[in-house]
């Protein structure tokens, strides 16, 4: 779960990592009350989405007066922002964060991540602070120092002091970069976070080490010890789909092609769409029906996958080992019924009681194409809704 | 022989009245040698309980006591799972099975740093579990589309596992020992683990190893096979068609900081020498041309 950086601004103040001083707005008014309480001569006027890069889409804006702070937020309330995290579709701007202005003298980055190969939470400060860190890892990597941390001890005097200095903070700042960097692994660590991003974190003229964005993941399965960080889950900011898919316990994500793919099992799922691809379409989504493929969540899925207007076809692959085909036979023909379904269906079975499945798909009267293999099931599809749009044109 | 699991591996259940926990039980327990092989069932608030003949303890260790269990198999739910695990290490058992889906990586980092210096094998969380064959099945597998045999297979996904060896079964080819380690970011063994057992294991003449896309555990264990396995392998890669940043099902499952990607892996495995297919409804056919 993802959260907006006003939020993660909150949750990290709370465990002495500073930030600028700041008040979330929702109207052009609201914004420039916030200049006035927050006091000062610059402000920033930033967007709050989900995504990166609102710098360069115009989302952030530096105002020298109440004047500027009024004419920024309503330029950039409801605009819709378009980042390279949003898409070309990009996102409607529906918050803001006001913030005082900060004297910046150096830019930093700093995030956490777990690592898999160490199998602990992995610090990583670069002195190359307000970069794509990514482009920073692909030419310079020597410029990202990591850190293991150990779970017992938690990030030490020791490896905050070393870090800090060698993405230059100087000497007289170190105790603030240690606390910051402590205070950001407490945080992380205490709030099952999947993933910190101080990006930049600044040192100012007088000497102050500040976050100036805060980008924070949860780790979802951490979610129910922790109901202070669901309030602060922003609908609006999700794929709609996605959310209604997330009520049924289907794992759903949204994709640009025209083939709709219901499988259980998210590897297989993923192969499935792999093989989409491999005969020359683009599947339309992941959607991962899990273990209990029953009549009431496969309907639900096909609902889901035909709410979409792009899917021409829908292919539907199962691997059916403790749950029958015949249970997922049953499955998919209530709800192909159910929807009325007028796109091709291909139906891929394997396991136990494959024959009967198959028979029972025969026997519907539906127009469903049944397929043998994986192979066979992307072939089949993609031939089918080639022939639908040759129909239509 | 095979790897980690034979015919005579006596295995407790932890979580054996839950739902999930007992309707696989009586699944293995079914299977094969099961009868003989699913001794005990662990819940401290059922202790001296039975559960359909099969006696419950209250603590994992007066069940590894009074049984000779070695092996667990942990089907209790995500807030309590590391804390099961950790039981199991401390009772110093040869190998606990997590199946359980949905723990907190923050749990599992501490169990796996516990875990240093001990001698308990992990298997998951968030994995099938593992089979060898008209022997013994400990998990969530179906146990019928299975037969013993010479392959082995490693996947880090379930159904995509099941897939693998519905191919092989097509050729005619059984399985020495089929382990799904599971797909979570911090979890026990790495594909590199179970490839050096079965790289020693007499029974096992060729492998199929099964990846997909986040971290660099694939990439690891195709460098160790090229510097050190006497067996073909083959391979295959899911989540080319994954977009970068979204969790694909699986937790594990994400194109993070433009690594981890499947055509990344593909590309390392292949320089390795492992053949590999980009079509998974060919994995068994690829594995029959390395034999």
């Amino acid at each position: 779960m993802n959260v907006h950086e006003y939020q993660g601004k909150e949750i990290l103040r709370k465990y002495g990592v500073a930030t600028p001083r700041g008040i979330p707005c929702f109207s052009v008014a609201e914004a420039e009350d916030a200049s006035r309480k927050l006091g000062g001569k610059v402000w920033v006027v930033k967007a709050q989405i989900h995504a990166g890069g609102r710098g360069k889409g115009g989302g952030v804006k530096l105002a020298k007066s109440t004047e500027e702070v009024r004419e920024h937020a309503s330029r950039i309330l409801g605009m819709t922002l378009v980042t390279h995290q949003t898409g070309p579709e990009g996102r409607v701007v529906k918050r803001l964060l006001v913030e005082e202005g900060a004297d910046i003298r150096k830019e930093l980055y700093v995030g956490m991540v777990v690592d898999r190969s160490t199998q602990r939470v992995t610090l990583m400060a670069s002195s190359e602070g307000g970069m794509d860190i990514e482009e920073v890892a692909a030419s310079t990597p020597e410029k990202i120092y990591r850190v293991a941390i150990d779970p017992k001890t938690g990030l030490t005097d020791a490896q905050a002091d070393d870090v800090a200095r060698k993405i230059g903070v100087p000497q007289p700042s170190l105790p603030e970069a240690r606390k910051f960097m402590q205070g950001l692994y407490r945080a992380f660590d205490e709030c099952d976070a999947s993933l910190a991003e101080i990006n930049p974190l600044i040192l100012t003229g007088d000497g102050k080490v500040l976050a100036l964005d805060a980008k924070l993941n949860f780790d979802s399965n951490a979610l129910f010890r922790h109901p202070e960080i669901v309030a602060m889950r922003d609908l609006d900011e999700e794929d709609p789909a996605e959310v209604e898919a997330s009520k049924f316990d289907l794992s759903y994500i949204s994709l640009n092609g025209n083939i709709g793919c219901l499988v259980n099992g998210a590897g297989l799922a993923m192969a499935t769409m792999d093989t989409i691809k491999l005969f020359g379409a683009e599947p339309a989504n992941f959607l991962d029906v899990g273990g209990g493929a029953t009549t009431e969540r496969v309907t639900e899925a096909f609902k889901l996958m035909l709410k979409n207007p792009a899917v021409k076809g829908i292919l539907v692959n199962i691997f059916g080992g403790i749950m029958r085909c015949d249970t997922i036979a049953e499955g998919v023909i209530a709800a192909a019924r159910e929807v009325k379904l007028s796109v091709p269906l291909v139906v891929r079975m394997k396991g136990t009681n494959e024959d009967l499945g198959k028979q029972m798909l025969r026997a519907s009267g539906l127009p469903i194409i049944s397929a043998d293999n994986m192979g066979d099931a992307a072939r089949k599809i993609v031939a089918a809704i080639a022939g639908t749009q040759d129909r239509a044109s | 022989m095979s790897i980690l699991i034979g015919r005579d591996t006596k295995v407790m259940t932890q979580g054996i009245t839950g739902k999930t926990g007992a309707f696989h039980t009586r699944m293995c327990r079914d299977y094969a040698n099961g009868p003989n092989c699913f001794v005990a069932g662990v819940n401290p608030s059922k202790a001296g309980q039975s559960f359909e003949g099969i006696p419950i303890y209250g603590t994992v260790k007066e069940a590894k006591e009074r049984t000779g269990a070695t092996v667990s198999v942990i089907y209790v739910p995500p807030p309590f799972a590391a804390a099961a695990i950790d039981e199991a290490v401390d009772a110093e058992l040869d190998l606990v099975i997590c199946i359980t889906e949905g723990v907190p990586v923050r749990d599992m980092i501490r169990t796996r740093d516990r875990m240093q210096g001990k001698n308990t094998i992990l298997i998951g969380p968030n994995c099938p579990g593992v089979i060898t064959p008209d022997e013994i099945k400990i998990g969530i597998m179906p146990g019928q589309i299975h037969k013993k045999g010479r392959i082995g297979v490693v996947s880090r996904s379930g159904t995509l596992t099941y897939e693998a060896v519905g191919q092989l079964m097509e050729r005619g080819l059984g399985q020495s020992t089929c382990v799904g380690i599971g797909g979570d970011p911090v979890n026990g063994l790495k594909h590199i683990d179970v490839m050096k057992m079965f790289n020693a294991d007499s029974d096992t003449e060729a492998v199929i190893m099964v990846g997909e896309i986040g971290g660099d555990a694939e990439e690891t264990c195709a460098r160790w096979i090229k510097a050190n396995m006497k067996k073909p392998v083959v391979g295959f890669i899911a989540g080319v068609t994954a977009p970068p940043g979204k969790r694909m099902g699986h937790a594990g499952a994400i194109i993070s900081g433009g690594r981890g990607t499947a055509q990344e892996k593909l590309a390392v495995m292949e320089e390795c020498g492992i053949k590999v297919t980009r079509n998974p409804a060919e994995m068994g056919k690829l594995l029959e041309t390395v034999l």
